[in-house]
C-alpha cells in the first residue's frame, strides 16, 4: 500500500482550443479541451493541468467557460495556470471548478502574492511553476536559473533557492519545467528535477521534454518527481495513459491502474 | 425529490462537490448554503472543507453553523464529512498550534511530521497528496459497490486518529497507518476527496445520496 506517482496530461489552451507549441513556437491544434479532458479522464489520468496561453482578457473569459464545462464532467483534480496574477483571478478559476491554480510570472514579480494566495485559499491549491534553464558551463558545478516570459527573460534567481523560498511562502506543490528540454522530446532535465525534489518538502511535478515512456520512468526513479506532466505524447496518440501507467508499473513504480 | 445541503462557510471550493452530486444523481436538489434553515430542512447534509483548521472552525462558529452540525449529527439525518470536514468532527486538531473542534468523534487530528519515511527509509513529502489505497475495515452502506483497496485522492498534512477503533470504517498507509474513514450512526466522514476520486469517489457520493442513515 503506497501513494501512487501521478501522470498529468497538460493542455495548453489558446482561445478555447488545445494547442501544442514546440519550445513555445510552432502551434499545432490538438482539439477541443472538453473532449480532450474527457478522454484523459476516461483513460485514467490522475489529474489534468490547463495552461491558458492566450494573451487577451477576452480569451481569458473563454478559459473560465472551458474550465466550467470540464469541471461538470471530469471528476479528478484540475489545475489551471497562465495569467494568474491576483486573488481575484484565483477565485474566478476556483469558482469555475478548478481545484488548484498554477502561478508563474506573478510569483517572480511579487513573491508576496504566493503568501497571500496560500493564506487565503490554502497551500493545497497553490502550485507554483518554475521555468528553469541550465546556466552553468560544461565542467562547472550545475547551476540553473529561473526564467520568465516563455524562457526569454532571465531573473537572476537560482532555481533551487527559489523553490525553497516558494515553499516557505506557502506553495503546496512545484511544477518544474526545463526550458532547455521543453518540446525536444529528449526527456526531462533529471539533474534539476532531482535537485529541486530533494530540496523541498512538497511534491514536485516534472515537466518538459517527454518523448517516450522511459522518460516518464526516469523522471520518477532518477529525477525523484512525485508526478510527471506531458502533453504531446498523449495529444497525438503516440501513447495512451493506460499504456504509460502499465509501463511505469512494470518498472516498479507505484501507479493507480 | 430529495435534497442535499452542502454547508458553505466560506472556505474553499464547494463547486466540485456540488457538481459531483448533481452528476451522480440527476434531479437531486443540491443546496450550497450557509443558511441554518436551509441546511436543517435538507434530507442530507455534507460538511466539506479545505484550508486551515483555525479559519474553518472560526468561520463555522461565527456563522452559528457549529450548532447546526451538532443538530444534524443528533437528528438521524445522513451527514457526510469530507477532508477538513472529518477533522472538524474530531475533538481536537494539532493544526495552528492546537485547536478544539466539534467533538462528534472522540479523537484527534495529528500532523504527519517532518520526518516521515517509507519502508526503505526514503523521506516522504507532506502534504500527503495524490491517490492512495483505502482499506475498508467494516461493511457499510457507503462502501457498497466500491472494491476493497480502491484508490482515492487525498491532499492533507494532518491525519485523524479515532479514540475508538470500532468507529473506524477505513484505513490508509503513508509512512504510518492512519484512519481515513469514520462512522457513527447517521454520520460518515472521510479524509479523501470523493468528488475528485473518479469512479470510486462518485460511487461513494451516490451511496450517500441513497443512504437512509442506518449503519447497516
Amino acid at each position: 500500500m503506497a501513494l501512487a506517482k501521478r501522470i498529468i496530461p497538460c493542455l495548453d489552451v489558446d482561445n478555447g482550443r488545445v494547442v501544442k507549441g514546440v519550445q513555445f513556437l510552432d502551434i499545432r491544434d490538438a482539439g477541443d479541451p472538453v473532449e480532450v479532458a474527457k478522454r484523459y479522464n476516461e483513460q485514467g489520468a490522475d489529474e489534468i493541468t490547463f495552461l491558458d496561453i492566450t494573451a487577451s482578457h477576452q480569451d481569458r473569459d473563454t478559459m473560465v467557460h472551458v474550465v466550467e464545462a470540464i469541471a461538470g464532467q471530469v471528476f479528478i483534480p484540475l489545475t489551471v495556470g497562465g495569467g494568474i496574477r491576483t486573488c481575484d483571478d484565483i477565485r474566478r478559476m476556483l469558482n469555475a471548478g478548478a481545484d488548484k491554480v498554477s502561478i508563474n510570472t506573478a510569483a517572480v514579480t511579487n513573491p508576496d502574492f504566493v503568501r497571500e494566495a496560500s493564506e487565503r485559499f490554502g497551500a493545497q491549491c497553490i502550485v507554483v511553476a518554475i521555468d528553469s534553464k541550465k546556466v552553468s558551463q560544461p565542467g562547472e558545478p550545475d547551476r540553473w536559473e529561473v526564467f520568465t516570459h516563455g524562457g526569454r527573460r532571465a531573473t537572476g534567481l537560482d532555481v533551487i533557492e527559489w523553490a525553497k523560498k516558494l515553499v516557505a511562502l506557502g506553495a503546496g506543490e512545484i511544477l518544474l519545467t526545463s526550458m532547455d528540454a521543453d518540446g525536444t522530446k529528449n526527456g526531462f532535465d533529471l539533474g534539476v528535477t532531482r535537485a529541486v525534489s530533494e530540496a523541498v518538502p512538497v511534491p514536485v511535478i516534472a515537466s518538459g521534454g517527454v518523448g517516450n515512456l522511459d522518460h516518464l520512468v526516469d523522471g520518477v526513479l532518477q529525477g525523484k518527481a512525485d508526478a510527471v506532466l506531458a502533453a504531446s505524447i498523449f495529444h497525438f496518440n503516440e501513447y495512451s495513459i493506460p499504456e504509460a501507467k502499465q509501463y511505469m508499473a512494470e518498472k516498479g513504480i507505484e501507479m493507480r491502474l | 425529490m430529495s435534497s442535499v445541503a452542502v454547508i458553505d462557510y466560506g472556505m474553499g471550493n464547494l463547486h466540485s462537490v456540488a457538481k459531483a452530486l448533481e452528476h451522480v444523481k440527476p434531479g437531486e436538489q443540491v443546496l450550497v448554503s450557509s443558511d441554518k434553515a436551509v441546511i436543517e430542512s435538507a434530507d442530507r447534509v455534507i460538511l466539506p472543507g479545505v484550508g486551515a483548521i483555525r479559519d474553518c472552525m472560526g468561520e463555522l462558529t461565527r456563522l452559528g453553523l457549529d450548532q447546526v452540525v451538532h443538530q444534524v449529527a443528533a437528528s438521524g439525518k445522513p451527514l457526510l464529512g469530507i477532508c477538513v470536514g472529518v477533522q472538524l468532527l474530531m475533538e481536537f486538531s494539532e493544526e495552528n498550534g492546537g485547536h478544539d473542534c466539534l467533538g462528534v468523534f472522540p479523537g484527534k487530528a495529528h500532523f504527519f511530521g517532518d520526518h516521515l519515511q517509507d519502508e526503505n527509509g526514503e523521506k516522504l513529502k507532506v502534504p500527503h497528496m495524490g491517490w492512495n489505497e483505502v482499506k475498508q475495515t467494516v461493511d457499510h452502506p457507503l462502501w457498497q459497490g466500491i472494491e476493497q483497496n480502491s484508490r482515492f485522492y487525498f491532499v492533507h498534512s494532518y491525519h485523524i486518529q479515532a479514540q475508538q477503533p470500532e468507529l473506524v470504517a477505513g484505513r490508509c498507509h503513508y509512512g504510518l497507518d492512519f484512519d481515513v474513514a469514520l462512522f457513527r450512526d447517521n454520520v460518515f466522514a472521510v479524509q479523501f476527496h470523493p468528488e475528485k476520486s473518479h469512479s470510486a469517489g462518485l460511487q461513494l457520493l451516490k451511496n450517500f445520496l441513497h443512504w437512509n442513515g442506518q449503519p447497516a
